[in-house]
């Protein structure tokens, strides 16, 4: 295969994991974030404690999450016709991709808003807040940079369940990787395919990381890149795990590494 | 012991007899894996309109569980909390959720805590107007009351830094000014100064009183910090055990004979020099404080009077404390002069003698 032969394909190929990537990345969020949101919520000690529900949705959560993404899209093929109107091609693989994010995205959520320090929660609830203003100004703000590389390993992994998707036609990066360079030993392709992947990814990585590390080099507190959080972890487990019980106890050392690392960062 | 000249000179707290926080039989029980833990027993508070009032306890004494109740953060078990004349446990409903009528009332009620509880992600003069946009203010009115309350504790220039970038004592009063957001008649603040070194803890102590003083503003403090009761309390209440043991104004508690409080907030020791010593602990307050008692004691029964030790200090714009002395002769030599002294309206605790029955009757 020439490079000539390759380049179109090639250019589908990522045209087409871009679109079902993106859609699906999309609907992961806007479902994700508010199930996850509701699974700290619902928690034992949280705002709308409700303990029924939030087995509920943390058990619906577990079984999604445990099927195999390729069982996932051919148990939902009835789902996708009934939305689609096909079971094949982009759109279609577009509904099992985003069914299968939701609950990966959600889980990611709701560990990013859990790390959220309590006080502050207390702190709008002392001023007449509501559970939504909580939410509002508060858990998604204050999460946000965690939230952010959230949505970037959600991108990573459907990037790679993408790869599944051309079993339903649906073409992408991954696609091309097993028909033409694995079924059909094209080792060449196949390795371009997965370099263009490679970069891709990294790509991503780094536009989610810059952004995180952005947000959190203006907030300094809560929600940090993973990479700067090793530095504090002591000062934020200590405030936190205060703010959370009785607040007797005198803490002065948590406040001083604290303010150092804000500013460094 | 350091006196606080700042206080003399200020204005004096306008302290009236209007009740603004009381609770009546605040029982809070937490309930956990069956086990129940009573962190508040039946707790009577009364504070009155205008006054800074201490409640100092240990760790785990329910002090916590005291002012997380008076604004309902913690549903109390039993009991009432009424807020400048509103109860608001009746306000709380049956749900675990706050109702509207109840978040009206928490806005009116300013609190500041122990670790700031600012948000990272908001300068410090959104942080201000968060409480603004909770009650529904427009942004030029919001900006415009934020402003006017860091400069009020001298934050003008920081209005556009995040709280990352201030220190501890810089934090607090951002978190003061935000507490001060929605107009309150009441402050309450949960241990604000604990996390502070003790040089910012006076400068936001002050900033209280002088809130206090120039807004009117009650403010309820709850502190492990026998010092931060001494700086800026007008009254404070003992908590052990999630009751209140003793309470009253501080001029009130030092009359107490064998108050663990006054004891505490004036420490007074020394040892007996001999056998045929009386030690006297003499109690200053109101009047007598003002008067040269033990001069005039030494020239008319002709004694000479030895200082073991003394805590004097300004409380609330008085001269209060107590003194250890030590008389020669046994107790029974004594009697004249020891009634001399409770003529000039002084209390006198006798050490070695019925001060000890006394201090096991109080508790």
């Amino acid at each position: 295969m020439t490079w000539s032969e390759m380049q179109p394909l090639l250019e589908q190929a990522c045209w087409d994991t871009l679109y079902m990537v993106g859609w699906s990345t999309v609907i992961a969020v806007v479902g994700g974030l508010p199930l996850g949101i509701l699974l700290v919520l619902t928690d034992r000690g949280g705002l709308l404690q409700n303990t029924v529900l939030n087995k509920v949705i943390g058990q619906v959560v577990n079984i999604a999450r445990s099927m195999p993404f390729i069982i996932l899209m051919v148990a939902l093929m009835g789902f996708t016709r009934s939305i689609t109107g096909t079971t094949i091609g982009r759109e279609a693989a577009i509904v099992p991709l985003a069914i299968g994010a939701i609950p990966f995205f959600a889980r990611l959520v709701e560990t990013a808003v859990r790390e959220v320090d309590g006080g502050l929660v207390e702190a709008v609830q002392s001023m007449g807040g509501n559970t939504w203003t909580v939410v509002r100004k508060v858990l998604v703000p204050e999460s946000l940079p965690s939230l952010i590389s959230s949505t970037t390993t959600t991108i990573v992994a459907l990037i790679g369940y993408s790869a599944m998707a051309g079993t339903v036609g649906a073409g992408g990066l991954g696609d091309i990787a097993i028909r033409y360079g694995y079924q059909r030993f094209e080792t060449e392709l196949m390795w371009i395919t997965v370099g263009v992947l490679a970069v891709v990814i990294s790509l991503i990585q780094f536009v989610g990381d810059y952004a995180a590390r952005g947000l959190y080099r203006r907030g300094g507190q809560s929600g940090a890149a993973p990479r700067l959080r090793l530095l504090r972890s002591r000062a934020a487990v200590n405030s936190g795990s205060e703010a959370s019980d009785d607040t007797d106890s005198a803490d002065t050392s948590s406040e001083a590494p604290k303010a150092e690392v804000g500013k460094v960062a | 012991m350091h006196p606080c000249p700042a206080h003399t000179h200020a204005l004096h707290s306008t302290v009236t007899e209007t009740p603004v926080i009381t609770t009546t039989g605040l029982t809070k029980v937490y309930r956990s894996r069956g086990r129940e833990v009573t962190a508040l027993d039946g707790v009577d508070l009364h504070v009155r309109e205008g006054e800074v009032y201490g409640v100092i306890g240990q760790s785990g004494a329910g002090k916590s569980s005291l002012i997380r109740c008076v604004n309902l953060l913690e549903r109390p078990t039993a009991g009432t909390v009424t807020v400048a004349g509103q109860d608001l446990t009746a306000l709380a409903g049956r749900g675990p959720r706050a109702g509207k009528e109840l978040r009206q009332a928490r806005s009116r009620i300013g609190m500041v805590f122990q670790h700031f509880n600012l948000l990272s992600t908001r300068t410090v003069q959104d942080n201000v107007e968060l409480p603004l946009e909770i009650l529904g203010k427009s942004g030029k009115e919001r900006s415009r009351k934020a402003l006017e309350l860091l400069d009020l504790v001298g934050l003008t220039d920081k209005a556009k830094s995040y709280p990352a970038q201030l220190s501890g004592g810089q934090k607090q009063r951002v978190g003061i000014a935000r507490a001060l957001a929605g107009d309150p008649k009441v402050l309450l603040s949960d241990e604000a100064t604990s996390a502070l070194d003790p040089e910012t803890t006076r400068s936001i102590l002050h900033l209280l009183r002088d809130l206090n003083r120039q807004l009117g503003l009650t403010v309820l403090l709850i502190t492990h910090e026998m010092d931060v009761v001494k700086t800026v309390c007008d009254s404070a209440a003992l908590m052990e055990n999630g009751r209140i043991v003793e309470s009253g104004t501080v001029t009130e508690l030092l009359a107490t004979p064998g108050s663990e409080l006054a004891a505490a907030l004036f420490p007074v020791s020394g040892e007996a020099s001999g056998d045929d010593r009386t030690v006297l602990d003499v109690t200053f307050h109101g009047d007598a404080a003002t008067r040269p008692v033990i001069s005039q004691l030494s020239r008319t029964y002709n004694i000479d009077i030895s200082i073991l030790g003394a805590a004097m200090d300004t409380v609330a714009g008085r001269q209060v404390g107590r003194m250890r002395i030590e008389l020669p002769g046994r107790y029974e030599d004594n009697v004249v002069p020891i009634g001399f002294l409770r003529e000039q309206g002084l209390q006198i605790d006798i050490q070695g003698h019925a001060p000890a029955l006394v201090k096991e009757g109080a508790k």
